[in-house]
């Protein structure tokens, strides 16, 4: 059984098709890669796996079950993590607080044991800060945990994104653009820390991204849309000298 | 051992009210101070349950005293029906001398009610944020109000009365001052459960949803289940005030549940801080001072007007000036203090000295 399988995905926006007979698999904790130009359809494809849109046509299956047309938070609590191209985090809460809150989908008690703050509720609230010390202390980020993320530097706040989508323990990780707005010093160490990541939590990994030099260093498996068409796939080697792949990015030449 | 930290407020607490209630017993308040003191007691219900909302949770509500309105008259209805002989509902099922016993289950009745009909609010809301949920709350106010003036079986928009027979009943069990004894109850009821939500992982995830909804609901917080919580926990906190406001007037007209009463209560907000208890709180126990202090300042300002005589005799400052300057409290608070007295901070984050001599649990 395949981690994730995505059978000709569609998506129609009244006249638009977004995206149309989109088709990909994951066997198992591959790193790969989605690229296309702008306004090709990528982060559609993440918004549909991620439960924001119901996909018009196709069907995606996760662990074998069927997540298309579940609610976005149904969809993380079974194991598919995300995090945005524009950071999304909760600007005026600590950093705890922001991993904390990620433990919704297992949160372990209920509204009664809130109010009378049982031994339930204890030993619940109890669990989740370990946990989310836990991963603070393995990313390095326990010297920010009563900081608010607006006060940190951009880097770091990319980084504390993807460790509250770590936070819920997922199988897959969607990262849109996750180097989006950093520069040359900061990429590399995001290279660093994505491959880090895929080998120590043992997930894995499907990326949005603009920039090759990350693209190409991390992905085994490299799929290309344009215009919500898949219109190359293969390794960063094929992709790079795929003629249909550079007529996409930089046009045709006889124009 | 016993923890003297955590015990330091709810006997601070404890003192405070044990203290009025004796002096209210032995007459060392008059009865119009006592009223003051329970209205103050309502209102921090009101606007701490109305922060759930247009605080923690960033919404734009303005339809809270429609389920004060149900809650007062859920309760009252229920009073009246099981402890008093009355023309409408006929003799009394209960004994009277049982209202004692029972005024908390009506009141809880009446808070459920109220937290039911809080569904009118929170199940749009799902789909609808911002401006266009505002006009719902106030359909919603408008609603309930209009149900209730006709219902002619009780008052209809003559009002709905009898309350008072039932506070003279529990004074019948024992001659104490009891209403005052569940306004402190009620209060710290409310207050007790707002914090104790707010402060749990479950209860951040309203906050969490004011912050950035999208981000809310792609980290595992089931959102439409945290706006149905919160704005029934809201509405139904409301209810309570309602049912204590209904006993402590001994009257209740649906006009008194209108928009003029959801406009207070968001003064009481947006005074206080959006986001803040103690700010709530605090806002509360101003703004009643005030609309109280103004039933004399008004007339004082009157008589030393006449006699300075800056304004011509046949003028009159009349007490609806109060709706003149509490609205424009409001302006002044926010064009120059838009995040209210507290902004979203506690008490303990601007005295952070405090923090030694209590702890909550």
């Amino acid at each position: 059984m395949s981690l994730l399988e995505i059978k000709s995905l569609t998506q129609q926006f009244g006249g638009l098709t977004a995206v149309s007979e989109f088709s990909t698999r994951f066997e198992g904790r591959e790193l790969m890669g989605l690229i296309g130009p702008n306004g090709a359809g990528k982060t559609t494809v993440f918004n549909i796996v991620s439960g924001f849109y119901k996909p018009t046509k196709g069907k995606i299956l996760f662990k074998g079950k069927q997540i298309d047309g579940l609610k976005p938070h149904r969809v993380t609590a079974m194991g598919i993590a995300r995090t945005f191209q524009n950071i999304r985090l909760w600007h005026d809460m600590t950093l705890l607080d922001n991993i904390l809150i990620s433990q919704h989908y297992n949160l372990g008690y209920n509204l009664f044991d809130l109010f009378t703050r049982n031994r339930r509720y204890m030993e619940n609230e109890k669990r989740m800060t370990s946990i989310a010390m836990e991963l603070l202390e393995q990313l390095n980020l326990v010297q920010f945990k009563d900081e608010k993320p607006r006060n940190l530097p951009y880097g770091i706040q990319r980084k504390i994104e993807i460790a509250r989508a770590l936070s819920v323990k997922p199988d897959l990780l969607l990262l849109d653009e996750p180097a989006a707005g950093l520069n040359s010093s900061d990429v590399q160490d995001l290279i660093q820390l994505i491959r880090w990541i895929h080998n120590e939590f043992d997930i894995a990994i499907w990326m949005i991204e603009h920039q090759m030099a990350v693209v190409m260093s991390l992905c085994s498996w490299i799929q290309v849309i344009d215009f919500g068409k898949t219109i190359a796939e293969g390794t960063p080697d094929e992709i790079q000298n795929n003629p249909d792949v550079i007529k996409a990015y930089l046009g045709d030449d006889n124009i | 051992m016993i923890n003297t930290k955590k015990m330091s407020v709810p006997s601070l607490l404890f003192l405070l009210a044990a203290g009025t209630i004796i002096a209210a017993h032995f007459q060392l308040i008059d009865l119009y101070v006592q009223t003051v003191i329970m209205f103050i007691g309502v209102n921090i219900i009101l606007s701490s349950s109305f922060n759930i909302i247009n605080g923690y949770m960033g919404e734009f509500a303005c339809g809270h005293a429609g389920f004060m309105a149900v809650g007062a008259y859920v309760t009252s209805v229920l009073n009246i029906m099981f402890f008093t002989n009355s023309k409408t509902f006929g003799q009394a099922i209960f004994a009277p001398e049982l209202a004692l016993y029972f005024f908390p289950v009506t009141m809880f009745i009446g808070g459920v009610a109220a937290a039911i009909t809080g569904l009118l609010v929170a199940v749009p809301s799902f789909k609808t944020r911002d401006d266009y949920l505002a006009i719902i709350t106030l359909a919603a106010n408008f609603i309930i109000v209009s149900l209730f003036i006709n219902m002619d079986v009780i008052g209809g928009a003559r009002g709905f009365m009898g309350m008072k027979q039932i506070v003279f009943a529990m004074e019948d069990v024992a001659y104490i001052p009891w209403m005052l004894i569940w306004v402190f109850t009620f209060t710290y009821f409310t207050v007790f459960v707002i914090r104790r939500f707010v402060t749990s992982t479950y209860g951040k995830g309203i906050i969490a949803i004011h912050q950035d909804e999208i981000a809310a609901e792609i980290m595992s917080v089931n959102t439409n289940k945290m706006k149905l919580v919160a704005f029934m926990l809201s509405s139904g906190l409301a209810g309570l005030a309602g049912g204590l406001f209904a006993h402590i007037l001994g009257y209740i007209n649906p006009n008194s549940f209108g928009i003029l009463k959801s406009t207070e209560c968001l003064v009481m907000v947006y005074l206080g801080g959006m986001g803040s208890l103690s700010g709530s709180i605090i806002a509360a126990v101003i703004f009643t001072l005030l609309i109280e202090g103004l039933r004399f300042i008004i007339p004082a300002a009157d008589t030393l007007l006449h006699l300075m005589p800056i304004i011509p005799d046949t003028f009159h400052l009349s007490q609806v000036l109060k709706w003149v300057i509490i609205p424009l409290i409001l302006v002044i608070l926010m064009q120059f203090r838009p995040e209210g007295l507290m902004g979203n901070r506690e008490l303990s984050d601007f005295f952070p000295k405090l923090k030694k001599y209590y702890e909550f649990k």
